[in-house]
């Protein structure tokens, strides 16, 4: 019988351990080719970094709406990606009357301000219309049940704006003042990249002290503990679920900006990818944890900017950009099959899985 | 106050229902429902689509708000329909005022010129807004009215209006099927004058929308009325009797079955095959998530290793650098290939998940499914599979010598192997197999702790699953002749798993319920495909929020009482 | 050498040590309690006999073979079967399917004879039936077959938890507070029902509970565990006047106000 012992496991194991040392050694072997091979010179790989950092910027910010919702109602609120889409979409054409007039490039400040609160706006009010419509009748149903109307919602929700504002992609402007390089530190940078990455942190700390230090910010970590303590301790659960979908979802505003000014351009299906790279995020810092998001997103912004030049084109790929995404689910493959519990860790117990 | 009080009403109330009317209203004309619907005849140069849609609109606020109000008096429930129905087109009458002035077209597409004739009628801003509202009245006044009806009036009404819609909004499928079905029986000129008493160049003709409508009222209300006799007068009459009504009635199902694409004709036929390669692979699903409680949304993957399988064996036109271009075999060598190997990938997937539970389970299954396209789409494995040009030349599969070419003969591949689908999962739900997958689902701790190996009964759910999915794969390759890597995005998925939900978790007819539901309908309303994924994604919300058990829920199986006969001491009567 | 023996058994969960060095040996066919206040590790010591945890320290002697770390399914095809606290039927499944379930470890049929219903399948499937409908009978559930586990009163989910249990033909029973939440009424009902199947099926039972006169009018050994730790062992009549025990129930000094531990249960 003795033999029998660990029968079971040790295939699983010994398979699981025979793919985690064969991407380690891909990994390793691939950094060092794309390293050696000087295809690319040190200024590349430092462009590559910032920008990933800036992407990982709004990553993070979108992933907050996912930790957030998922720390209290333990739901992939799969129409995130969608609450982002929507302020973003809605805010273009502010900004793109702000730049017609002439306000953009007059006072750039307070026109992003407006477009960030326009955008705001939309997003909270998309994701509080989610919550009572489609999310709240459903608590304590199966959780298959929630799931499914979050995929519904999705799928709602884009072709929605694209009635609205139709399909085609937006290019949004840019102010003047953002056009052209600093240098930080000796080296150039460009403006977009760091004030979207500056914001980006900015916005992250604002709600790191939002949800520490105030009242509602603790009764958020009380409902997240434990929904009917918190209840009895005279906290409006149903009122702090809303309260967080709102926070999300006016994070997930900002980011619609950032991206906006980051990647130049919006339309209907632009919160699907972000969406899914936001929840790898997530997951990978550690999903229910707020300092997690942050970290998680910009490591998969520096990943996705610099892996696949990295290592793909180390291991002699073709045309690896494309890969791109491959890198970004294949992390989060990796981290949920082997460390679940994020970077992070705040182990989950079974029973929240 | 106080006479308000009595007679609920609620003025309030009632204006929040029209304002949420309004609200509809407004989206649905700025999503360009509205203006591309009214090119669209229900009635013939009477009755646009766009038109029933608003009038519809509020016509169901009418009745919802007389539901609301008018329990004690039915001249409250209609005084509230036709207050709610005003909000509500005044609303919309404001947007049509506002779009000109507003320059709303610059953010909102559809807020166009085109929309504002519609809803205008053709007619001056002023007068048109007036013969909206004035119309909205009516409406909502109908609406209203119905309600106050007593059950069976109103409902024999409201099931002859649906029908009218349905019709008129089919109209060429139907009247399609009308001259299939003469011309079965040699008699095409004769259907095609019966098929033209119904319907007119598009749309219903008047007379068409009359009978259409009294019929369906007259057969609801007799079906209301009888069927409850119709079934104790069937249960009275003796088994032997029952039993062969039941046969008869099987033998006439499978004939229609067997001619169906004759009668149905080609394009229905197409829609069918579609609908059976997604019921075959909703039964693949059914089994690792309705059976094993595994939430799988990557399963298109294997719906794609099948394909891409069937692609490369047998493809006439395989680039050189696949290094297979000298295999082609025939479709049915490279079937049990393109199954294998999906099986082998459900395996190889399935033990790094082995561990995981539900909402990562997914998340995972869905990375996987997401980087086999994008790998798929690659340059890095074009010399391999083709990259983004895909696999031409694919055969079709021969049978004795006959080529299966069109739909109405695939039709007869796809319903086999959707039967066999079904056959299996109904075979393995009431196994031993089948109880240690829902006794995992329900409870994992336990059932290992009840001596069930989980490695082994998980696999097995998801080898089944792929097997079913890559089976599928392999029958749509050989259908389309080519395949895309843009064919297996994670739509497919999304459609496959919420079919089964929709259709009834776990349940075997649920899964074809609701691969028509899903499938079926939006490819019959193929030209309203631009509002599709619009009515998919508000449907599966809908149905969550009101039966999220499903169309046709798994029933309970009765095992105890059967086979007690043997007992001497009879059946005691189960407690409530 | 009694049919299961557990030598110095620990198993730790960071710092708190949930089974503290116990030893055990129970003898076939007896009724074996093991009893202590809450938090005292039972259910932990349970865990480790039936695989759910594998205890850092110690050994676990079953029909003379070590079954230390075995994963749960094997240990139950070895012949220990339990129940649980918390009942946790298969609850979206009939009372009849949950017992099915149960009979697992004796059946052998595979999904391809599923497939094609060969004679054998449908010989095993028709006998795993009866033995089903048997057990729910033997359990007093006739007529309750077909009933989903979930619908079912709460005494009867507890009754078909054994017999689910049952149904793996165990030669040890374990049963987590089987009387918890019952009636006087229920818990003599039930207390018969655990002798029942020591005596007329020859099982041995391994019993957590909490009710004292369930305890003491129905084992032949009892161990007692608090913190972790074995404090005392013996028959009921030992047990009943160990000042230990009555300490460990009600607190230092209480000893000496009740004259027997099964006071403490009234």
């Amino acid at each position: 019988m003795r033999s029998g012992r660990f029968k079971n496991l040790s295939i699983v194991d010994s398979l699981l351990w025979l793919f985690r040392v064969g991407i380690i050694v891909l990994v390793i072997w691939g950094s060092y080719k794309g390293l050696t091979s000087g295809k690319y010179t040190a200024e590349v790989w430092r462009d590559f970094f910032i920008f990933g950092l800036a992407q990982g910027g709004i990553y993070a910010l979108i992933a907050l709406g996912y930790t957030l919702v998922y720390g209290i109602l333990f739901m992939i609120n799969f129409a995130h990606g969608e609450v982002f889409m929507s302020g973003a979409f809605t805010a273009y054409f502010v900004a793109d009357a702000f730049d017609k007039s002439g306000f953009l490039n007059s006072n750039p400040i307070a026109a992003l301000s407006i477009v960030m609160l326009v955008s705001m706006a939309m997003s909270i009010t998309i994701a509080a219309l989610l919550e009572r419509i489609a999310y709240r009748p459903l608590r304590g149903a199966p959780r298959l049940v929630p799931l499914i109307t979050a995929i519904g919602a999705s799928y709602f929700l884009q072709y929605a704006f694209r009635g609205l504002y139709g399909s085609g992609k937006k290019v949004y402007p840019e102010p003047a003042i953002l056009s052209g390089k600093w240098i930080i530190l000796g080296a150039p940078v460009l403006k977009t990249q760091v004030v979207v990455f500056v914001t980006a942190v900015a916005m992250m700390f604002i709600l790191y002290y939002f949800v520490q230090k105030t009242k509602t910010g603790k009764a958020m970590r009380a409902v997240a503990e434990n929904k009917d303590v918190a209840r009895l301790m005279g906290i409006d659960v149903d009122q702090v679920i809303v309260t967080t979908f709102v926070v999300g979802a006016a994070m997930a505003g900002v980011a619609g900006v950032l991206y906006g000014l980051l990647f130049k351009q919006v339309d209907f299906i632009m919160g699907f990818i972000p969406g899914i790279k936001a929840f790898t995020a997530a997951v990978l810092g550690g999903i229910g944890n707020i300092p997690g998001a942050m970290v998680g997103g910009l490591v998969l912004g520096v990943i996705e900017s610099v892996g696949p030049s990295l290592v793909l084109e180390g291991l002699g790929i073709p045309a690896a950009y494309q890969l791109k995404d491959v890198i970004a689910f294949t992390m989060l493959v990796l981290i949920l099959i082997f460390r679940p519990q994020g970077i992070l860790g705040q182990t989950l117990s079974e029973k929240k899985m | 106050m106080k006479q308000q009080a009595d007679t609920n009403f609620n003025l309030k109330e009632m204006i929040q229902l029209g304002a949420t009317g309004g609200v509809i209203l407004i989206l649905l004309s700025l999503f360009g429902m509205v203006e591309s619907f009214v090119e669209r005849d229900i009635i013939y140069k009477s009755l646009s689509l766009g038109i029933a849609l608003v009038f519809g609109v509020i016509f169901i606020f009418g009745y919802l708000s007389a539901k609301r109000n008018g329990n004690a008096k039915s001249s409250v429930g209609i005084a509230a329909g036709l207050i709610t129905g005003l909000v509500a087109s005044a609303m919309l009458a404001i947007l049509v005022y506002a779009i000109e002035p507003l320059t709303l077209r610059a953010v909102f597409v559809n807020a166009s010129p085109a929309l504002i004739e519609a809803l205008t009628f053709g007619q001056e801003m002023i007068p048109g807004l007036m013969t909206l509202v004035g119309l909205s009245a009516v409406a909502s006044l109908l609406g209203a009215i119905i309600f106050t009806l007593p059950p069976v009036p109103r409902s024999a009404i409201l099931v002859g209006i649906i029908m009218v819609i349905t019709v008129g909004t089919l109209e060429e499928l139907i009247s399609d099927v009308i001259v299939n079905i003469f011309k079965l029986f040699d008699a095409k000129k004769a259907g095609k004058s019966f098929a033209g008493i119904f319907f007119a160049k598009e749309g219903l003709s008047l007379q068409g929308s009359v009978i259409t409508f009294v019929s369906a009222a007259v057969i609801s209300t007799l079906w209301k009325l009888r069927s409850q006799k119709m079934k104790t007068s069937f249960n009275k009459l003796p088994p032997a009797t029952q039993k062969s009504a039941k046969i008869s009635t099987l033998v006439i199902l499978s004939l229609i079955t067997i001619f169906m694409p004759q009668i149905i004709g080609s394009y229905l036929s197409e829609i069918l095959v579609i609908v059976a390669i997604y019921t075959l692979m909703g039964f693949g699903l059914n089994i690792v998530v309705g059976f094993a409680g595994l939430l799988d949304l990557g399963y298109v993957a294997f719906f794609a290793i099948g394909a891409y399988t069937m692609g490369l064996l047998t493809s006439i036109q395989l680039p050189q650098t696949t290094g297979l271009t000298g295999v082609q075999m025939t479709f049915w060598t490279a079937l049990p290939f393109a199954v294998g190997a999906s099986v082998l990938w459900g395996i190889l997937l399935g033990v790094p998940v082995l561990r995981m539970r539900g909402d990562y389970l997914a998340i995972v299954t869905l990375g996987f499914g997401e980087i086999i396209r994008v790998l798929a789409l690659s340059n890095f494995l074009q010399p391999l599979i083709g990259g983004a040009q895909g696999i031409l030349g694919i055969p079709k599969p021969i049978v004795f010598g006959f080529e299966l070419k069109t739909s109405q003969e695939l039709y007869y591949l796809v319903i086999i192997a959707a039967a066999l689908a079904a056959f299996i999962s109904w075979r393995l739900r009431d196994s031993r197999t089948g109880r240690s997958w829902m006794a995992m689902r329900e409870d994992e701790d336990v059932a290992e702790a009840m001596g069930i190996n989980l490695i082994k009964t998980k696999l097995l759910a998801f080898a089944t699953g792929a097997a079913l999915s890559g089976l599928a794969g392999a029958i749509f390759a050989a259908k389309l002749g080519s395949i895309y890597p843009h064919s297996f995005n994670l739509l497919i998925s999304i459609n496959v798993l919420s079919l089964i939900i929709v259709g009834g978790i776990g349940s075997l007819p649920g899964v074809v319920v609701g691969a028509f539901v899903l499938v079926g309908l939006p490819e019959l309303l193929r030209e309203f495909s631009e509002y599709r994924m619009l009515i998919f994604g508000a449907l599966l919300v809908t149905m969550m929020l009101v039966k999220p058990e499903g169309i046709w829920p798994a029933a309970v199986q009765k095992r105890e009482l059967h086979g007690h006969e043997e007992d001497e001491s009879g059946i005691e009567p189960a407690p409530a | 050498m009694g049919i299961l023996t557990a030598k110095n058994v620990s198993k730790r969960f960071g710092g708190l040590v949930a089974v503290n060095n116990v030893s055990v040996d129970i003898d076939e066919k007896t009724i074996f309690a093991v009893i202590g206040p809450n938090g005292a590790g039972k259910t932990t010591f349970f865990n480790c006999l039936t695989g759910f945890y594998t205890p850092e320290e110690g050994e676990i002697i079953f029909q003379g073979e070590d079954i230390k770390g075995i994963p749960t399914d094997q240990i139950t095809r070895q012949g220990i079967s339990r129940t649980y606290q918390n009942i946790r039927l298969f609850s979206n499944m009939t009372a009849i399917e949950n017992i099915l379930v149960g009979q697992e470890p004796q059946l052998k049929s595979s999904w391809i004879g599923a497939i094609f219903a060969s004679p054998g399948t449908r010989r095993e499937e028709e006998e795993a039936h009866q033995e089903a409908r048997r057990l729910l009978r033997f359990v007093g559930m006739r007529g309750f077959g077909d009933y989903l586990a979930k619908n079912l009163p709460y005494g009867a989910q507890r009754r078909l938890e054994i017999a689910r249990a049952l149904a793996s033909k165990p030669t040890m029973l374990l049963l987590d507070e089987p009387t918890a939440g019952m009636n006087p009424n229920e818990t003599a009902e039930m207390t018969d029902f655990i002798q029942h199947i020591r005596d007329d099926l020859g099982i041995t039972v391994l019993l957590i509970e909490h009710d004292m006169r369930v305890v003491m009018g129905i084992s032949d050994w009892i161990t007692v565990l608090d913190y972790g730790a074995k404090i005392a062992e013996g028959t009921p009549e030992d047990i009943r006047n160990n000042p230990k025990v009555i300490e460990a129930y009600l607190g230092t000094g209480a000893a000496g106000q009740v004259d027997s531990a099964e006071q403490i249960a009234e």
